[in-house]
């Protein structure tokens, strides 16, 4: 892939080798967009929750779906899509993980995942019906990439705001 | 497959080093399978060693959740020791580092067992 890509394409199978495949992706994108390790982490990660909400959720694992992946790089942000084919849903109707009875539940950290992780987080109905989670992480200023990149800890901070 | 999983016997506690990722699929699978064995074995006092796990999900925290409710049920006790700091910072920001008992020396997870 060329390094010049701002704005990149794929749809995916409904398969949980998707998974690996989107992140992997965005990863090499991230890296050449100058993130540092620990943003390029939180973005893989991102990525990774954002494609298997689409999987599981949003297609409900059935294989004649297909799920839209797109990664735009401006200059000031990564800015990364994911749209299913399924039914779509409300952020507010997503229980907290951190509530007391959804501690033990063995689902749900995907959204707060992404949430915690990127600086813009959102989902809207896609265009074609389903889900659209939209997301992006701030670029890092020329030279400043390093292993410990703070952006996930700025988010944390407007989350507890 | 993304993780490997094996386990040896200290006493009356079976330690199961895990090394590589769990996330959805093998990984999560591979867990599950282990830790259900176990049970199925009437071991009940399991320690996972997570050492060497580097990348965990969202899958595979319910799937580290799960085990510990099924270890609970059948009376047993399901502990981790030696997280890395990625594996740490995600059960912290989950509230599930204080769910779980979690040692960073072995003897000590060991002695914990009663």
């Amino acid at each position: 892939m060329a390094l010049t890509t701002k704005h990149l394409e794929m749809t995916l199978e409904t398969q949980v080798e998707s998974v690996n495949l989107a992140e992997e992706m965005c990863l090499r994108v991230a890296e050449a967009a100058g993130f540092g390790e620990d943003d390029c982490y939180r973005i893989g990660m991102s990525v990774r929750e954002g494609v298997i909400n689409a999987f599981h959720y949003g297609n409900e694992e059935r294989p004649e779906k297909k799920i839209h992946l797109a990664v735009d790089l401006t200059a000031e942000k990564m800015i990364i899509h994911v749209l299913d084919e399924g039914i779509g849903f409300k952020l507010a109707d997503v229980p907290d993980p951190l509530a007391e009875e959804n501690l033990l539940s063995t689902s749900g950290r995907g959204i707060f995942l992404m949430r915690a992780f990127m600086d813009e987080f959102d989902v809207v109905p896609g265009k074609t019906g389903g889900a659209e989670i939209v997301m992006s992480k701030k670029l890092p200023a020329p030279g400043s990439a390093s292993p410990n990149g703070q952006s996930g800890q700025n988010a944390t901070r407007k989350r507890e705001a | 497959m993304s993780l490997h999983a094996t386990h040896r016997d200290a006493g009356q506690v079976t330690v199961v080093d895990l090394s590589g990722k769990i996330t959805l699929g093998d990984g999560s699978a591979l867990l599950r399978k282990t830790i259900r064995g176990l049970l199925e074995d009437q071991r009940r006092r399991i320690l996972l060693n997570l050492a060497d796990v580097d990348y965990i999900d969202s899958s595979g925290i319910g799937e580290l959740v799960s085990g510990f409710t099924a270890v609970k049920n059948q009376s047993g006790d399901l502990k981790l020791l030696h997280l890395t700091k990625k594996v740490k910072d995600l059960l912290q920001i989950t509230k599930l580092y204080t769910v779980f008992d979690v040692f960073t020396d072995e003897s000590a997870a060991l002695r914990s067992f009663t």
